[in-house]
């Protein structure tokens, strides 16, 4: 019996070292890369660094803006063209799909979670870019923010169809047969009842995928062109802005990392930070976002 | 119990056996430019095959960091394929530079481009952004796409120091991280421009002379062809007996084979 006893506590305690142990990593990250990025808060400073819009680091100039706003528009075209497909896809398994068509969808969809992003990378260089290079559009040259949307879309796909589709099948199946037999239509019924109960999760869905479209690095390399320059339209229609070449927080780390030095380095350690900071910030507010979803539930 | 003990200390007796035997061999560690890196691998392997006691252990990380890592000992040797910057020798006046061979920078172009010809003049002024369209340099009426390398990349340094003078490299140009990333850009994009390691040079894209000499390891040798930069091997005074060895094999017979059948010049 002691023995038992004893036995329990000893797991307790491997499982409470595993829990401290993953927040002690992700604290030791934080504090090393903020400590690598001091000299360039102190020495460039976090507003020139924030704001500024030249990225010579042979001149000595620093700022990272035309990367964040790189960053910012490449995980918002993601958003775009893979939100939409990824629930489309999470509603037909859920659903609509007879079983045997599942089987063949759903292991596929998966599939694409385990293809390596480098492979994603060499698809979009040869195939998206020659593409997207046919639309008319004065110094499009297929490497850009769409390029780079496109590929990102389909990479965070797999993420956002699996946990929505989670996130419906787990809506109480009495809530369906309640709003059919009131006579709702499918479609009724799940943009009325369905979705809105699965909603913090589809919305957790979503913010996984922002992560990882925000951290995503080799394959953006590849098909964005990494030009330092604010993404601009380049014609009358505003969304050309999306056939501007740019660089991503992530693609001026890795490109750069192998050469960098000194201040250089550091200043590469701030963009690792500012990337820290914006990814915290969007999983807290989506933890906001998703608790009130709840609260109002009650 | 027993059985786990003996494992355990044949283990432990097998460990320090695996120890003195490297301890007694000497290691050489040469590190840098992810350019000369390969070719550092075939020279150590080709040096290893004459002799036992010295193991050439070759790390990359970029001609910057070949610099700054034999300057502050962290390597024997390091690696650079570009000339050591002034402001390098300022900071450490002690270090040695050995040039092991040398590789020519082409100026290539997307297939078809209709360019064959180009002036130092306007490849500064294509780079730097002050040329837009392939027309003002005798092509067609089509935007020019300058493709580079990052900042601090050696073929980059050495492109900008023997073209670029002060001008910098337009900001526009799209960015790739390696010789192989550049030559696969250009190869699949219409009307782009780059510069590319004589090494990496294949069909895919077209070869643009300059000023009238093109870009071949013959024009190369004979002086002929203007941008050729050194591979660079790089010690903090003297090297080590074991280092100094080694760098005798490279600039030896043996070694200057290895250098030109891997499509570099040797140095004579």
């Amino acid at each position: 019996m002691t023995g038992k006893q004893r036995l329990e506590s000893v797991v307790k305690y491997i499982l409470l070292f595993s829990a401290l142990m993953s927040i002690l990593i992700v604290v030791m990250i934080g504090i090393f890369t903020f400590r690598e990025a001091i000299p360039a808060f102190r020495d460039i400073g976090i507003i020139k660094l924030l704001t500024g819009t030249v990225w010579r680091p042979g001149q000595g100039q620093y700022g990272i803006l035309a990367m964040i706003a790189g960053s910012g528009l490449v995980t918002l075209g993601a958003v775009v063209i893979g939100v939409p497909l990824a629930l489309g896809c999470a509603i037909f398994l859920s659903e609509i799909a007879p079983p045997a068509v599942r089987s063949i969808v759903r292991p596929s969809i998966e599939l694409l979670a385990g293809i390596p992003s480098v492979v994603y990378g060499l698809f979009g260089m040869v195939v998206i870019v020659p593409l997207v290079r046919n639309i008319d559009v004065p110094g499009n040259t297929g490497f850009g923010l769409l390029s780079a949307s496109i590929v990102l879309a389909v990479m965070i796909l797999p993420t956002i169809s699996s946990v929505s589709e989670y996130a419906i099948r787990s809506v109480p199946k009495r809530f369906r047969e309640g709003s059919l037999a009131l006579g709702a239509t499918k479609w009724e019924t799940l943009t009325k009842v369905i979705l809105p109960g699965a909603k913090s999760g589809v919305m957790s869905a979503i913010i996984l995928g922002l992560g990882r479209a925000l951290g995503e690095t080799i394959a953006m390399i590849m098909v964005i062109g990494n030009s330092v320059i604010i993404p601009f339209a380049s014609s009358d229609n505003p969304l050309s802005i999306f056939l501007s070449r740019a660089r991503t927080l992530t693609g001026n780390i890795a490109v750069e990392i192998n050469y960098a030095t000194g201040l250089h380095e550091s200043a590469l350690f701030a963009t690792g930070v500012v990337l820290f900071a914006l990814i915290m910030i969007m999983n807290s507010s989506a933890r906001m976002l998703i608790g009130r979803g709840k609260w109002e539930k009650k | 119990m027993h059985s786990i003990l003996k494992g355990s200390s044949l283990l432990f007796m097998l460990a320090i056996i695996g120890f003195s035997s490297t301890a007694g061999a000497t290691d050489v560690i040469v590190a840098g430019s992810t350019t000369v890196q390969p070719l550092a691998e075939l020279l150590a392997e080709g040096y290893e095959s004459f002799t036992d006691d010295v193991t050439i252990i070759v790390q990359g990380g970029g001609s910057s960091v070949g610099v700054k890592s034999a300057a502050d000992g962290t390597a024997d040797i390091g690696m650079a394929s570009r000339e050591v910057k002034t402001s390098e020798f300022e900071e450490n006046p002690g270090l040695a530079v050995h040039t092991i061979a040398r590789d020519g920078i082409a100026i290539v172009v997307h297939p078809g481009s209709g360019v064959h010809n180009l002036s130092v003049e306007q490849i500064r002024s294509i780079f730097s952004g002050e040329i837009t369209n392939w027309n003002e340099v005798g092509g067609e009426n089509t935007p020019l796409i300058v493709v580079s390398r990052e900042e601090g990349s050696g073929t980059r340094a050495a492109f900008e120091d023997m073209v670029m003078d002060d001008e910098l490299i337009c900001l526009g140009a799209i960015l790739q991280p390696s010789n192989g990333a550049v030559r696969t850009t250009v190869s699949i994009t219409p009307s782009s421009i780059a510069y590319l390691s004589f090494g990496y040079m294949d069909d895919s894209v077209a070869p643009v002379s300059i000023d009238g000499v093109g870009p071949t390891v013959a024009n190369a040798t004979n002086g002929s062809y203007p941008v050729v930069r050194p591979l660079n091997m790089i010690t903090l005074g003297q090297p080590s007996e074991a280092a100094a060895d080694w760098l005798d094999f490279i600039l030896g017979e043996d070694g200057q084979a290895i250098v030109v059948s891997e499509g570099y010049l040797p140095v004579n």
